[in-house]
């Protein structure tokens, strides 16, 4: 499968980016050996992410876009996983080649990561600021004073009222919007070249999930970090990525600029996805549509141990042929910086305009 | 207990759903029945006593439901939206009665069932039923799934074995699953699979209300696409009403009549979708409608985002709940609580301004 799965050669990059990526995966690969047999949870994915950029990885649960996040701060937990392939460039050093105490020093430090369930990552007996200079402390070699300045400094930047008070305070004594406001202030404290947030809104109500995004890409602008969001909502997706990977069954399936990939999707999954959710017509004033049946995808989601050599989508997908359920998909370029694994996006796109 | 109804009559075959896409259907946008409303709901309290010390003295309330009121006709669906903390999952229980409300009455086809004693209640119970959230933790795990759906049945029913077995199969076929998943215990269904089983189970009896409490908000978007479909296809063809109970705003807007927005504790706009909208009157409506991201890239809003926290509900603010985020706010609004007026026909809005 590595046939499939190899790096797609480098982008034109338009003229206002720059041309090397932060960061580059190529044909990452991380199984889990289980009980029940080997599962491929991540199997072959590439993507390369420019300097103070957003990529969205959008897809249902189970489609290994968490798991290619922690693959890439090297915390999926071995055994039962382990990376088994691929190499992951951050400014040019490979961390699957550099070992674990040299991971340390990367980690918190260059590439860090805001999880979904901010009350679980926080540790509930250390005060915040305590949990936010420990990491300037370690990769700053501050002081205890200075870092501590340094967390207060991160607090006031993500929009915490009463820093320094906030700062001697615990997580439970903050409401769930604070908590995730801090552990963004936590992740950035080092001012890491990338920032891995993992459905970093899921958690919250609308009007503070708006608050949070809307601080993390001010934050982005300021201080020029690369930002992978990985997240089920293709509203957060439109609103705030510039370019989406679109993951089924441990595979990219779809890759473009996100106006490209709302306006034309070229895989099935794609366009399923797009059609099932309710569309805020209403809000759109789009009267009418409102009253329109959702398009649902048929079955469920496939279990990631045993997979076919095929089409991993062709169970569900109304255009599958025996192609389909026949040989895997090559991953390519259907149009110029659009990037899809069917058989059939040609036929998908005629039908969709015609 | 009253059952005239055969099986075959009960439980309506699932046929093709046609492609509802011209006006031919009944309108979606006004409420379908307009005579004596099937559940009426006026000046309901909750308020949830907070213990604390050695003696357990009441230290406070939680003021959880503020004097809510709403009507909800036969086959109608009313929205019930607002942030978590907001009380709509209190109501949904307090309509139930699975919480007793500190004060206010609930008519059911025009009967006070408020302070009806336990046996008295039995019959109105049977119409009400409830669709949770989470499918892993609302079904007995031990139970195997047609036991399940059977068990209103042999609470309120009599009926022999093999008439209930009968009744069950019918209606595992109704809401799309296989006769012979009956024996399947919960483990073996997925997420969206057990979303059906407790549809089903909400059915069993017939009931003329549903109250669907977050219902998919634990399902990926493909699978919620279908849940949706389906209690949509019940709706028509059974004559439903439901109590739909949601964070997501276009989840509501797809699926309801008419719409509640709850913050802390109250009612703060009550009006058909289309109105709602289209043409939000209160600060915090408009709020919540800036704030949810649209799937849609083409589309750039200037984003208001509203500032802060929502507060407390131990200790919510006098006046106008909202006014500490409101942009809008006055003196009056932090000392007078603004009253439901009708400011136009059927739009309902707690707020000074407008």
């Amino acid at each position: 499968m590595s046939l499939q799965a190899a790096p797609h050669p480098e982008r034109a990059e338009p003229a206002n980016k720059p041309a090397e990526p932060v960061l580059a995966v190529e044909n990452l690969q991380t199984y889990f050996y289980t009980r029940t047999g080997l599962v491929k949870a991540v199997d072959g994915v590439s993507f390369a992410l420019a300097r103070a950029a957003t990529l969205a990885i959008v897809g249902e649960s189970g489609c290994g876009k968490s798991v290619t996040a922690l693959s890439l701060m090297r915390l999926v937990a071995d055994p039962p996983g382990r990376i088994v392939g691929g190499a992951i460039r951050l400014d040019g050093v490979d961390l699957l080649g550099v070992d674990e105490a040299a991971m340390r020093d990367i980690r918190g430090n260059q590439i860090s990561m805001v999880f979904q369930e901010p009350m679980t990552s926080l540790n509930p007996v250390m005060t915040i600021g305590r949990q936010i200079s420990e990491a300037v402390i370690l990769h700053q070699r501050m002081s205890h004073k200075a870092a501590l300045g340094r967390a207060i400094e991160m607090l006031q930047l993500v929009g915490i009222p009463e820093p320094r008070q906030r700062a001697k305070e615990y997580p439970h004594q903050l409401s769930g919007g604070m908590r995730q406001r801090a552990m963004i202030a936590m992740a950035l404290a080092c001012n890491p070249k990338v920032l891995i947030a993992d459905e970093p809104t899921s958690a919250l109500d609308v009007t503070i999930q708006a608050q949070i995004l809307e601080l993390i890409a001010k934050l982005q602008r300021e201080l020029g970090t690369a930002v992978i969001l990985i997240t089920h909502d293709l509203g957060v997706v439109a609103e705030t990525a510039e370019r989406v990977i679109v993951m089924y069954a441990g595979r990219k399936v779809e890759e473009a600029a996100v106006g490209e990939l709302f306006a034309r999707p070229l895989h099935p999954y794609t366009r399923g996805l797009m059609n099932s959710i309710p569309r805020l017509a209403l809000m759109r004033r789009e009267a009418g549509a409102a009253a329109q049946r959702l398009q649902e995808i048929p079955g469920i989601v496939p279990a990631l141990s045993n997979l076919p050599q095929a089409c991993t989508f062709a169970p569900r997908c109304a255009f599958a042929d025996d192609t389909c359920r026949g040989r895997f998909p090559p991953y390519q370029e259907k149009r110029p910086d659009h990037w899809a694994a069917c058989w059939h996006s040609e036929r998908i796109t005629e039908r969709a305009n015609g | 207990m009253v059952d005239t109804a055969t099986p075959a009559a009960v439980v309506p075959k699932r046929e093709a759903p046609a492609c509802q896409m011209g006006s031919s259907q009944t309108p979606v946008l006004e409420s379908p029945v307009l005579e004596a409303p099937l559940l009426e709901v006026s000046g309901l309290t909750k308020h949830f006593p907070v213990r604390k010390g050695l003696l357990r003295r009441i230290q406070g309330h939680v003021y959880a439901v503020d004097g809510v009121s709403f009507t909800i006709g036969a086959g109608e669906t009313l929205g019930l939206v607002g942030e978590s903390g907001c009380g709509k999952t209190t109501v949904g229980r307090t309509v139930m009665r699975l919480i007793e409300p500190t004060a206010g009455t609930i008519r059911l086809v025009g009967q006070d069932v408020t302070r009806l004693g336990k046996s008295e209640f039995r019959p109105y119970r049977r119409q009400l039923q409830i669709i949770f959230q989470d499918p892993f933790s609302s079904l007995n795990p031990r139970k195997r799934a047609g036991d399940i759906v059977g068990e209103p049945l042999k609470i309120h029913e009599a009926l022999s074995r093999g008439e209930r077995h009968e009744r069950v199969a019918a209606l595992f076929e109704r809401v799309g699953l296989r006769r012979a998943q009956m024996d399947n215990f919960p483990h073996q269904f997925s997420g969206g699979q057990r979303q059906r089983i407790g549809v089903a189970r909400a059915l069993a009896l017939n009931p003329k209300l549903i109250i669907g409490d977050e219902p998919v908000s634990a399902l990926d978007v493909s699978i919620q696409a279908q849940v949706i479909n389906l209690l949509m296809d019940l709706q028509r063809d059974m004559k439903l009403s439901y109590l739909f109970i949601s964070h997501n705003l276009a989840v509501v807007e797809h699926i309801s009549h008419r719409i509640a927005v709850m913050y802390l504790g109250r009612i703060v706009e009550y009006t058909d979708k289309v109105t709602l909208f289209t043409r939000p009157l209160h600060p915090y409506t408009e709020a919540l409608l800036a704030a949810v991201p649209v799937p849609d890239p083409a589309i750039k809003r200037v984003k208001r985002v509203v500032q802060g926290d929502v507060p407390s509900p131990l200790k919510p603010p006098p006046g106008c709940r909202f006014h500490t985020r409101c942009p809008y706010a006055e003196a009056r609004c932090k000392a007078e609580v603004p009253a439901l007026r009708e400011v136009e026909r059927g739009h309902h809005v707690a707020c000074h301004l407008r």
